[in-house]
C-alpha cells in the first residue's frame, strides 16, 4: 500500500553511532543491493548483520544492519535499521546511498503515521508520538513519553468504567423491570453517581490545563493604552528588538510573537496594538485583534504608566480583565507616582527602558502558574486540544444529565447523556470509531499522492 | 410439475406464520409445510407475548401488516404495560396469552388467507441448482418445487430434549425432529452451529396452594398491541399470576445435585442464553444471592397447567420433584410436564444478507431460531421481513431493510448479520441505541408508511395513520399558538393543584414541557377533542423534545457512516495492513458500509481507518 521510506532516526550531531531507518515493502531488497555481507533477502527476521555499505564499488561505511520483517515492527512493515559510525559526513553519505536506490526520504512523523495507519498504535498514541517529535523543551518530551505509554488513556478508561457500570445498572432496570435483584437507579440516587463522574472529569480537565501549558506553552498578551511601554516590555522580556518601539502613539499595529522558556515552559508573547478608542479603520483592526488576543491569552499583562492617572480606557480594560488571569505591570517607576490603582493584587513595578521589574514579572508568572510544581510533578496529563475538547464535551454531557435530573426527566432518557459521555471518552482512548477523527487525521497527514 | 409454488415456508412457528401470511398477502402462491398442523403458532415456552422491547417488536409487526399483534389481542387473559413508571421510550406491553386460544386464532387467520396452502410434512432436504433453491424434499421423498424457500424450523433441526442424563431426539412435546435437513444445509456449504435453550416445569393447578403466594395482577387500563383492534374483555376480568421466591432448601437441593443436570453434567454441547439462565445457572453464578424470584403463570384458561417462570432446569425428574416441592405453596405440587433443555442446530447468521436471504444459496431465506434468536416476537419479526423480501426478490424489487433508527426489527436483523450470535439472541432495549425514537406509542408513525409502500398495509389502514399524523400536527400548532392567560381563575387552578404559577404568560406548548404538567391539565384551558393516542403522542413529543432532538443528532452521525458504502466487489486481501481477525470478519460479513463495519466485533477503529484510507485512495479517483 505504501512506498518505501527512510530517515536518520537518531539526533544529528556527534554520537557514537547513528541509525538510518528504512520502512516499506522494498526496505530489505533495496538495502541488500548496497550491502556487502550476508544476502539480507535470505536472513531471518529480527537479526543483526555486519558488513559494509557500498556505492558503485566504493566503500561508504562499516555498518551493523538489523533486519525486521513485517508485521512485528514499529510500522508493521518490513524494516531495516542501519547502524553507522556517527559523524555527520558518513551518516549523510550512507543516507544518500540509500536514497540512491530509489527509496524516498520520509516526511516528519511519517513512520508514526504508518504505525497508526497500519493499526500498530491508536490515535492517542500517534498524537503523542507526533508531540514527541515536535517537542522542544525537556518537559514537553517527558509529557509526550507518558502519553505514548497510554497513561492518560488509563485514567480515562477508569472514568469510562465508572460510567459503564452506571449504564449497565440503568439498562438492567429497564430490561428486567420485575426483577428485584438490581438496585433501581432513580432521580434521587442518580445525582451522587453523576457527581462522582463529574468530579473525575473535572480533575482530568484541571490536570490537562497543566498538560496544555506544557505542550502548548502559555500565551501571554501584553496590553495597555498606547505608548505605555508594551513593546519595550516585550523587548525586555525577549531581549531582542522585534516590535517597533517609538514614541508616537499607535504604530504597533501588527501582532508580533516571540517566545522565551521559563522553568521549561514556553511563554508565547503576543504583542498587541495599543488599545484606545479609534476611528482609523486600519488601526481599528489592530485594536479588535487586541481584544481577541485578550480572549485567547492564558495570561494578560496590563501595562500602566506610573506617571499618569487611570483613564476611562484603563478602567474599562481593568473591568474586562476581572475574570482573566492577569498581571499589572506599572511602568516608568522612575517618574513620580500619579497612578491611583485600587486593586494592588499581582502588581509588578518596573521600568522597561532600564529592564527593571523583569525578574519580578517572571517570578510572578512562575507563582501564578505554579511552574515549579509542574516541573517536578509526575506528568500524566491529557495535553492535546482534541483530547481536552472531548473531555470537556463529556463533562457537558454529564452536566446536562444533572440538569435534566432536576427537570425530572426519566432516568432512561438521561441515560442518553450518560452514554454520550462514555462515547466521547471512547474517542479519546481510540475505543470508539468516529469519522471526524479520521477526517482530522486526513487533514494532519497528507495521504494523497 | 403440478405442485409449483412461488414460496414454500418450512415450519409453522411464529416466524413461519408471519412469513407465509405476508407472502400470500403480497400475492405469492405460498405453501406452509409443518410437521403438525395442531402445533401451528405453538407456544412451547412461556405463556406470554411481548415483554420489554419484545412488546415493541409486536407493535412493529402490526404496523407493518403482520399478524402477531392482532392475534395476541384476541388471545390473552392479562395485560400489563411494563416500565409504566419510567420514560415513554422503554414502555412495553406484555400479555399473558392463552396457549390454546393463540394458536387456534392464528391457524384460523392463516386458513382465511388467500393464496396460502398448509400441509403436513417433514422437510429433510432442499432442491438446489446452481446455488439457487428450487424446492424442498419431504421425508417420504416427495419433491415440491418453488421459486423461493423460507426456513423457519425453530428448534426442530436435530432437536434433542435433555432431562438430566436422558437425551431424546425430538422437538418440544416430543414431536418428530428433522434429522437430515441441517446436515444437508451443511453439505450445501452453510455453517451449522448448535444452540440450547430450556423451559421450566409445569404444575397442576389444583395442587398449588396459592395462599402462600403474592398475587400479580394486570393493569387497570386496557392496552392493545394492534393499532386496529379493540379491547377483548372487561379489564377486571383478567387472570392473576403469582410471585414466589426460592428457599434455602431449593438452593441446597440444586447445589447437591449439580452434576446430574444436563448442563452441568456435561451432556449439553449447545450454548445457552445468558439472559435467560436456568435456575442452576443462577445459583452457581450468583452464589451470594439468598433467593430468586419466580412467577407462576397460567398457561390457558382451558386446561389446568401452570408455568413456573424463572425455574428452567435440566435436572433429572426426581430432583425436579424435590426442587419444586421446596418452593412455598408448591409443597404438594404435581408436575404435569418436566422441565427440559433443548439443543438444536442453527445456521450462522453472518452468512445471511440483511434481507435475510442466504449468501450462499440464492432465494433461500431463514427466520427465527434457525438464525440463532430466541423468543416468539423476535421470530415473528424476522418471519415477516423474510416473507416480504422473498416476495420482493421474486419480483425484482429492492429488499425491505429496516434501519436501526427505524425499528427494533431493524436492530435485531442488523445485529444478527453484523455481529452474529453464539448464544440465542434476545432483544433488549439496551441493544437499541436510538430507543427513545423506537417507542411503543409511535410504531405506526415509524412503520405504517413503509408498510404501505411495500404493499403490506392497505389504503384504509394507511389513511388512519395519515389522519393521526394530521391530528398530531394540528394539536401541536394549537398548543404553540395558544397562550395561557394569567387570569385569577387560571392562577387559582395552579394553586389548587399545587403547581407553581407561571410568572408570565407562556404558550401551552411551553407549559407542557414542565415535568409536573400533563396534557390532561391543559384541558382546563382549551378543548382537547382528540383521540387518546394523539394526546399521548403530542405530550411525549413536546415533553421530551430535547432528548428526542439529541437522538436525531446521533442518528445523523450514524447515517453519515451508513452512507459511506463499501463496494460489493471489494477484495479485502488487497488491504494488506488489516489485522487478520478484522480481515476474516470483513470477508465473511462483507458489510455494506463503514457504519456497518464499525459494528462488527473484532474490527477495531484502526482497522476502520485503514479501510477508509483504502477506499478513499482506491475509489475516490
Amino acid at each position: 500500500m505504501f512506498d518505501t521510506i527512510c530517515a536518520i532516526s537518531t539526533a544529528r550531531g556527534v554520537g557514537a553511532i547513528s541509525i538510518i531507518r528504512v520502512s516499506g515493502p522494498q526496505a530489505i531488497s533495496k538495502v541488500a543491493q548496497i550491502f556487502t555481507g550476508k544476502d539480507l533477502n535470505k536472513v531471518p527476521s529480527h537479526t543483526i548483520h555486519y558488513g559494509h555499505i557500498i556505492n558503485n564499488n566504493e566503500l561508504i561505511d562499516e555498518v551493523l544492519i538489523s533486519v525486521l520483517k513485517a508485521p512485528k515492527t514499529y510500522t508493521m512493515e518490513d524494516m531495516v535499521e542501519i547502524n553507522t559510525h556517527g559523524g555527520i559526513a558518513s551518516t549523510k553519505k550512507v543516507l544518500e546511498t540509500v536514497l540512491g536506490t530509489g527509496i524516498r526520504l520520509a516526511l516528519p512523523g511519517e513512520f508514526t503515521k504508518r504505525a497508526f495507519l497500519n493499526g500498530r498504535i491508536d490515535l492517542t498514541r500517534a498524537e503523542a508520538v507526533e508531540n514527541l517529535i515536535n517537542s522542544q523543551t525537556d518537559l514537553e518530551r517527558k509529557l509526550a513519553l507518558n502519553t505514548v505509554d497510554g497513561k492518560v488513556a488509563k485514567k480515562i478508561k477508569k472514568v469510562r468504567d465508572i460510567i459503564v457500570n452506571l449504564m449497565a445498572n440503568i439498562e438492567v432496570n429497564i430490561d428486567y423491570p420485575e426483577y428485584e435483584d438490581a438496585l433501581v437507579i432513580t432521580l434521587e440516587n442518580l445525582p451522587p453517581r453523576l457527581k462522582e463522574i463529574k468530579i473525575e472529569l473535572e480533575k482530568l480537565l484541571e490536570e490537562s490545563k497543566i498538560g496544555k501549558i506544557i505542550n502548548q506553552g502559555i500565551k501571554v498578551a501584553i496590553i495597555g493604552r498606547p505608548n505605555v511601554g508594551k513593546s519595550s516590555l516585550l523587548n525586555a522580556m525577549l531581549k531582542e528588538n522585534k516590535a517597533i518601539v517609538t514614541d508616537i502613539a499607535g504604530t504597533t499595529r501588527d501582532i508580533v510573537e516571540g517566545e522565551i522558556e521559563l522553568k521549561g515552559i514556553r511563554l508565547k508573547f503576543i504583542d498587541t496594538a495599543g488599545i484606545r478608542k479609534t476611528t482609523d479603520i486600519v488601526e481599528k483592526i489592530g485594536v479588535d485583534k487586541s481584544f481577541e488576543a485578550i480572549l485567547n491569552a492564558d495570561l494578560v499583562i496590563h501595562v500602566l504608566n506610573n506617571n499618569e492617572l487611570l483613564t476611562e480606557e484603563d478602567q474599562e480594560l481593568i473591568n474586562k480583565l476581572k475574570d482573566k488571569t492577569h498581571i499589572t505591570y506599572v511602568n516608568k517607576n522612575d517618574l513620580p507616582t500619579k497612578l491611583d490603582l485600587v486593586n494592588k493584587d499581582n502588581v509588578v513595578y518596573g521600568n522597561t527602558t532600564k529592564e527593571e521589574g523583569i525578574e519580578d514579572l517572571k517570578n510572578k508568572i512562575i507563582e501564578i502558574f505554579d511552574l515549579e510544581a509542574i516541573n517536578t510533578s509526575n506528568l500524566e496529563l491529557a495535553s492535546s486540544t482534541r483530547v481536552i475538547n472531548l473531555i470537556k464535551e463529556a463533562l457537558n454531557s454529564i452536566n446536562s444529565a444533572l440538569e435534566n435530573v432536576a427537570k425530572k426527566i426519566p432516568v432512561d432518557m438521561i441515560a442518553i447523556d450518560i452514554k454520550k459521555a462514555w462515547d466521547l471518552l471512547g474517542e479519546v482512548t481510540g475505543e470508539a470509531y468516529q469519522d471526524e477523527l479520521l477526517d482530522t487525521l486526513f487533514s494532519k497527514f497528507c495521504l494523497g499522492k | 410439475m403440478i405442485n409449483m409454488y412461488d414460496i414454500i415456508v418450512v415450519g409453522g412457528g411464529h416466524a413461519g406464520c408471519e412469513a407465509s401470511h405476508i407472502a400470500a398477502v403480497l400475492g405469492c402462491k405460498t405453501l406452509l409445510v409443518t410437521a403438525n398442523i395442531n402445533n401451528i403458532a405453538d407456544m412451547p415456552c412461556n405463556p406470554s407475548i411481548g415483554g420489554t422491547a419484545k412488546g415493541i417488536i409486536v407493535r412493529e409487526i402490526d404496523a407493518l401488516g403482520g399478524l402477531m399483534g392482532i392475534i395476541a389481542d384476541k388471545s390473552h387473559f392479562q395485560i400489563k404495560m411494563l416500565n409504566n413508571g419510567k420514560g415513554p421510550a422503554v414502555r412495553s406491553l406484555r400479555a399473558q396469552a392463552d396457549k390454546i386460544t393463540y394458536p387456534k386464532n392464528m391457524l384460523k387467520a392463516l386458513r382465511d388467507t388467500k393464496n396460502l396452502t398448509i400441509i403436513e410434512g417433514m422437510v429433510e432436504n432442499l432442491i438446489v441448482k446452481e446455488n439457487t433453491v428450487q424446492g424442498i424434499v419431504l421425508a417420504n421423498g416427495e419433491e415440491i418445487l418453488s421459486k423461493a424457500v423460507i426456513l423457519t424450523t425453530g428448534t426442530y433441526l436435530k432437536g434433542n430434549i435433555l432431562i438430566g442424563d436422558e437425551n431424546n431426539p425430538g422437538g418440544p412435546h416430543g414431536e418428530k425432529r428433522s434429522n437430515h435437513l441441517s446436515d444437508n444445509l451443511k453439505k450445501l456449504g452453510l455453517t451449522i452451529q448448535r444452540l440450547k435453550t430450556g423451559t421450566p416445569p409445569r404444575i397442576k393447578k389444583s395442587s398449588i396452594d396459592f395462599s402462600k403466594m403474592k398475587p400479580e395482577t394486570g393493569d387497570d387500563k386496557y392496552y392493545t398491541f394492534s393499532f386496529d383492534t379493540e379491547p377483548l374483555y372487561k379489564i377486571n376480568e383478567q387472570q392473576k399470576c403469582f410471585l414466589i421466591y426460592t428457599t434455602p432448601k431449593t438452593h441446597e437441593i440444586i447445589k447437591a445435585n449439580l452434576n446430574k443436570s444436563a448442563m452441568y453434567g456435561g451432556y449439553v454441547t449447545g450454548i445457552g442464553p445468558r439472559y435467560c439462565p436456568s435456575i442452576e445457572d443462577k445459583i452457581v453464578r450468583f452464589a451470594d444471592k439468598e433467593k430468586h424470584q419466580l412467577f407462576l403463570e397460567p398457561e390457558s384458561i382451558y386446561y389446568d397447567e401452570w408455568y413456573i417462570q424463572g425455574f428452567s432446569t435440566s435436572m433429572p425428574r426426581d430432583i425436579q420433584e424435590q426442587m419444586v416441592h421446596s418452593l412455598p405453596g408448591l409443597e404438594k405440587a404435581v408436575i404435569t410436564k418436566y422441565a427440559y433443555a433443548i439443543e438444536y442446530d442453527a445456521i450462522d447468521p453472518l452468512e445471511m444478507r440483511p434481507s435475510l436471504e442466504n449468501k450462499i444459496i440464492a432465494n433461500l431465506f431463514t427466520a427465527g431460531q434457525i438464525n440463532g434468536t430466541s423468543g416468539y416476537e423476535e421470530a415473528a419479526g424476522q418471519g415477516l421481513i423474510a416473507g416480504i423480501n422473498a416476495h420482493h426478490k421474486l419480483n425484482n424489487l429492492e429488499p425491505l431493510i429496516l434501519k436501526r433508527n427505524e425499528s427494533y426489527i431493524g436492530v435485531l436483523i442488523d445485529d444478527l448479520v453484523t455481529k452474529g450470535t453464539v448464544e440465542p439472541y434476545r432483544m433488549l432495549t439496551s441493544r437499541a441505541e436510538f430507543r427513545l425514537l423506537l417507542r411503543h406509542d409511535n410504531a405506526d408513525l415509524r412503520l405504517r408508511k413503509i408498510g404501505y409502500e411495500h404493499g403490506t398495509i392497505d389504503k384504509e389502514r394507511y389513511q388512519k395513520l395519515e389522519n393521526k399524523l394530521k391530528d398530531i400536527n394540528n394539536l401541536k400548532e394549537i398548543l404553540k399558538n395558544t397562550n395561557l392567560s394569567l387570569n385569577d381563575k387560571n392562577k387559582e387552578l395552579f394553586i389548587k393543584n399545587n403547581l407553581e404559577v407561571p410568572t408570565f404568560s407562556i404558550s401551552l406548548y411551553q407549559l407542557l414541557k414542565r415535568p409536573e404538567i400533563n396534557i390532561d391539565f391543559l384541558k382546563n384551558f382549551l378543548d382537547l377533542n382528540y383521540k387518546e393516542e394523539v394526546l399521548e403522542e403530542v405530550e411525549i413529543e413536546i415533553k421530551y423534545e430535547g432528548y428526542i432532538a439529541k437522538s436525531y443528532k446521533e442518528v445523523e452521525r450514524m447515517l453519515k457512516l451508513e452512507e459511506k458504502l463499501i463496494p460489493e466487489d471489494i477484495n479485502y486481501q488487497d488491504i494488506t495492513n488489516l489485522a487478520s481477525e478484522a480481515r476474516q470478519k470483513l470477508e465473511k460479513i462483507r458489510p455494506k458500509s463503514i457504519g456497518q463495519a464499525a459494528r462488527i466485533s473484532g474490527v477495531n477503529p484502526s482497522d476502520l481507518s485503514i479501510l477508509s484510507v483504502y477506499l478513499k485512495k482506491k475509489y475516490s479517483k
